[in-house]
């Protein structure tokens, strides 16, 4: 016979306005196995918990019902004070007569007979619930970063130097990212290199940190505490541990005329190049589409010029294990491809980008700003080299156009546009800047501020329209577009157009989410666990994510976000074990069939095929076994399992069966 | 291959040149045209202006026809033609009560035949197919190709080539060894029918699209269309006169152009109907 103690909240009005708490106590104390039955204003409040531990103690308790709100907001609390007072936790359940019973009914009689119904449903699932333990995984107590741009220097700084080991994971030559290669940044001005590359450095050079350039993450086994990734590290035809980064290979190479990746098209680099002076690591890398060795197997000029002896022409793509207990993806993004169709996503073809050589992206113009670009931080237009006297930009191409077929804003556009007329004015003092706008988004500290100082101080002109068409004439390109605001066509003769276009995940990324089971939105953004309450989690355990992967943002709020994400990857590896709740499927691997109808539908990969073997080692039988530290007990396998084998902790069949049994 | 045929009143009328071309051209490309019996106006620019009902009656009518002439493909040649058999077909395939009622109204179901513009008509031929029969390319040509407004507008309704900078013209005038030049003025409006009522904006519109080719170093301008066809070429002369350039530019239609490189006299073509340009 049980001794089942019920308990049964007020919720000071919200209950017990509705439901006749007295008459509940009363009638449920009449329930085979309830020992005792009592009411009180604030079951939650100290001396609400002081209640329940006492009559653990005092009557012997060997289950509890509290019948209060949702499970979801006061379940723990419960039984937390139930484990206080000795009880197994996982033998108490919660009646939930608030939520599902005072708040949504009105007639007090009524609602007080479902009360009670409720409360008997639960007092039949204690009846056969069984003591459970938390489940125990093992953490390997290191992380690993995707992505080396500014959100993942930040996440793999901040996780190692608290003191857990990094590996950090970039698919370029070089880390850096996006950020290496702007020009200077709003809205304070300050170069973009300065303060990115001492922090490159930081991570080139931390003893925690092992880094992993022109590598790419090639498969991901394991969960949470237990991930095992294989890392292809790509050919380089130049070994890093030899080589100097003195740069004499570069020199010498006769094949100089490369587009630069770096530079976005802007410049040209040799087939043996390090992709800027400041790389992290400084080393080359050779393109093996390009260099005449790789291609036609003539040439050798850099092995002869190598004194380190680096160069090795017959390199090969390399495999790598490595072992993490939790990742942080920041793969951050790429720009709108604005002349051709890219999918269901149309091309700007009325801008002429790609068919015009002085209509550029922003990115591109980055370039021509910096101070480490083609040109030296010089503004000289791509066609003929010379400074452009008016430049038009252009803000939402690609964004917010549902014609094109992206919706979302991409946020930084409206800044870095200002950001861009202020550069082009200090640089070209004679010079005109146009903007055309859809609307000024400028929220940020000293954001809209900034905007203000390129409209009033440096003289930018905005005009609140779109553009229809971009033409070529005697070597001007002719912008017309409209004027909403003064309700006006606008025809500008331009020596250079810079188009901001939208902000789109990298390339890659969608097929990277799969190998780790996280969700992306309709544009490929990696998606978050709860957009407000989880905003760097993902819905699987140990991954994180950080930066531009997530939606378009700045570098304040990427860096921020990525200490977020390290924050969360320390409380990940802060254990040397990870306790997870125990209500999660268990299979009864006696009676297992082995048809693995589980192992095909369960969504989190977490049944394994397991052998049972005897002491000589032989085989018994196979089995479908689960890995605890995989399963989110969904209860798929359950209801898949042909032979009734899979049951879930906690709620078992038998639990649910009795509490449907005792209201009929 | 065998292709239905709506000329649409411009080809019965002031553009008889283009269905002598037509004609010649898919003659001798070895396909034959059957005009759809008893077809009516499109509606073309005034139906829509005046009665949104009537703009989808019309050619609905047509495509009714073309269903129970057991036609599959019908080509229409003028750009307005064909761009409201397609919005009619649209907005009926997307309404089944705007269906139910069409049907009422033309006393047919009108659903059915795929509708091709000129270029398309060209595409399913086949560009392979063309450029095996071509026995005279056209080598020293060098031509502006000239979408008009129409062609490739409103996009969703046209489903055809690039809204803004269109190729497939292009990649026809190629297979016929001739020389497309990169312009500005593809896809920009001559003036269409303005061309009755305000013959000045006409005539600006299409200086431009002249001129811009000329500077772009194009020797003639290709169309797919009866009204481009009228503005850059008949009203070439009243052009050259109120801007005092002589632009001299032969305009003509992409039939011409297969058909010439096919072999076919210019004659036989009606090239030599046009009005401006040197008659080849």
């Amino acid at each position: 016979m049980s001794r089942i103690g019920v308990f049964v909240c007020w919720c000071g009005e919200n209950i017990a306005r509705t439901v006749d708490v007295d008459r509940v106590v009363e009638e449920v104390a009449k329930l085979p196995g309830v020992r005792c039955a009592v009411n009180y204003k604030y079951m939650c409040s100290d001396p609400g918990q002081t209640m329940i531990r006492e009559k653990i103690a005092s009557e012997k308790l060997d289950g509890v019902v509290v019948a209060s709100c949702s499970p979801h907001m006061h379940l723990k609390t419960f039984r937390k004070a139930a484990q206080t007072a000795g009880l197994n936790p996982y033998l108490l359940e919660v009646a939930n007569i608030r939520e599902q019973c005072s708040w949504v009914h009105s007639d007090r009689d009524e609602a007080t007979e479902k009360a009670i119904e409720l409360i008997r449903m639960a007092v039949a699932k204690v009846k056969n619930n069984h003591a459970l333990q938390p489940i125990k995984v093992p953490v390997t107590r290191r992380a690993m970063v995707v992505g080396g741009g500014v959100a993942g220097i930040q996440a793999a700084l901040d996780i190692a130097d608290a003191g857990y080991e990094v590996v950090m994971v970039e698919r370029e030559p070089s880390i850096g990212g996006k950020m290496a290669g702007l020009s200077e940044t709003f809205p304070t001005l300050d170069c973009s290199q300065c303060i990115l590359t001492p922090r490159m450095v930081d991570v080139g050079q931390h003893p925690r940190i092992k880094l992993y350039t022109y590598s790419e993450v090639e498969a991901v086994d394991g969960f949470v505490g237990n991930f095992e990734v294989t890392i292809r590290q790509k050919a380089r035809y130049v070994d890093i541990t030899k080589c100097t980064g003195c740069g004499e290979c570069s020199k010498a190479c006769p094949l100089k005329k490369n587009k630069s990746e770096f530079d976005f098209g802007m410049g040209t680099r040799s087939a043996i190049y390090m992709p800027f002076p400041q790389a992290v690591p400084a080393r080359p890398v050779i393109d093996k589409n390009v260099c005449a060795m790789l291609t036609r197997g003539k040439c050798g000029v850099c092995a002869k010029k190598c004194a380190a002896g680096a160069i090795n022409y017959k390199d090969e793509d390399k495999l790598v294990k490595e072992k993490v207990g939790a990742v942080v993806l920041a793969t951050g993004y790429k720009l709108y491809s604005i002349g051709k169709q890219d999918g269901k996503i149309a091309g700007y073809g009325e801008y002429g980008y790609g068919m015009y050589k002085d209509v550029i992206d922003s990115l591109q113009f980055e370039r021509l700003l910096s101070a480490s670009g083609p040109t030296n931080g010089e503004v000289k237009r791509p066609s003929d080299g010379k400074t452009p006297k008016n430049v038009v930009f252009i803000s939402c191409v690609g964004s917010r156009d549902n014609a094109k077929g992206l919706t979302y804003c991409s946020k930084i556009c409206c800044m870095y546009t200002a950001k861009h007329t202020m550069l082009y004015k200090h640089k070209v003092h004679d010079g005109q800047a146009h903007v055309f706008y859809m609307d000024i988004r400028s929220a940020g500290k000293n954001y809209d501020e900034f905007v203000r100082r390129a409209i009033e101080q440096d003289g930018a002109k905005y005009y609140r329209g779109r553009v229809s068409k971009i033409t070529e004439q005697n070597g001007k390109l002719i912008v017309r577009g409209a004027d909403t605001l003064a309700g006006t066509p606008v025809t500008v003769e331009a020596d250079l157009v810079v188009l901001a276009a939208a902000m789109r995940p990298a390339d890659g990324v969608t097929e990277l989410a799969q190998k780790l089971n996280v969700g992306c939105d309709q544009f490929g953004f990696l998606m978050e666990s709860h957009p407000k309450l989880r905003p760097v989690e993902t819905n699987t355990a140990g991954v994180y994510i950080c930066g531009a992967a997530q939606a378009p943002k700045d570098i304040p709020e990427s860096v921020a976000q990525a200490s977020a994400a390290a924050s969360k990857v320390q409380i990940t590896l802060s254990a040397a074990e990870l306790t997870r709740e125990p209500e999660i499927a268990r299979i009864n691997e006696k009676t297992c069939a082995a048809c693995f109808r589980c192992f095909e539908a369960c969504p989190y990969h977490a049944i394994e095929k397991a052998e049972v073997r005897n002491r000589k080692g032989e085989l018994v039988k196979r089995t479908a076994r689960v890995n605890a530290g995989l399963c989110m007990g969904c209860g798929t396998c359950v209801s898949i399992c042909p032979s009734k084998n899979a049951d879930i902790e906690g709620f078992t069949e038998q639990e649910t069966y009795a509490m449907i049994e005792s209201l009929i | 291959m065998n292709l239905g045929y709506y000329p649409g009143c411009a080809l019965h009328g002031s553009s008889d040149d283009y269905q002598q071309s037509l004609k010649a051209c898919f003659g001798a490309l070895d396909v034959s045209l059957k005009e759809l019996d008893d077809w009516i106006c499109c509606g073309a620019t005034a139906a829509h202006t005046l009665n949104h009902k009537l703009s989808i009656a019309l050619p609905a009518r047509n495509l009714a026809l073309a269903a129970q002439q057991g036609c599959e493909e019908l080509v229409a040649p003028c750009s307005m033609c064909s761009l409201q058999l397609k919005k009619a077909q649209k907005a009926i395939s997307g309404d089944a009560l705007l269906a139910a009622e069409m049907s009422r109204i033309v006393e047919a179901k009108p659903d059915g035949a795929r509708v091709l513009n000129l270029i398309e008509a060209l595409e399913r031929v086949g560009l392979e197919t063309i450029k095996t029969a071509v026995k005279a390319p056209l080598k020293d040509l060098k031509v502006a190709c000239y979408y008009g407004c129409l062609l490739t507008r409103p996009p969703k309704v046209a489903e055809f080539d690039d809204c803004e900078q269109p190729e497939s013209m292009e990649r026809i005038v190629a297979a016929l060894g001739a020389t497309p030049v990169a312009w500005n003025y593809k896809t920009e409006c001559c003036g269409a029918g303005m061309t009755m009522a305000d013959e000045d904006t006409v005539l600006e519109l299409s200086q431009k699209i002249l001129a811009d080719a000329a500077a772009h170093g194009a020797q003639s301008v290709v169309v797919a269309c009866p009204m481009c066809h009228v503005n850059l070429d008949m009203k070439q002369s009243a052009i050259e006169a109120r801007y005092g350039t002589k632009f001299g530019m032969t305009i003509y239609y992409l039939c011409d152009l297969v058909g010439l490189a096919l072999g076919l006299a210019p004659k036989t073509l009606g090239i030599n109907r046009h009005f401006a340009g040197r008659i080849a």
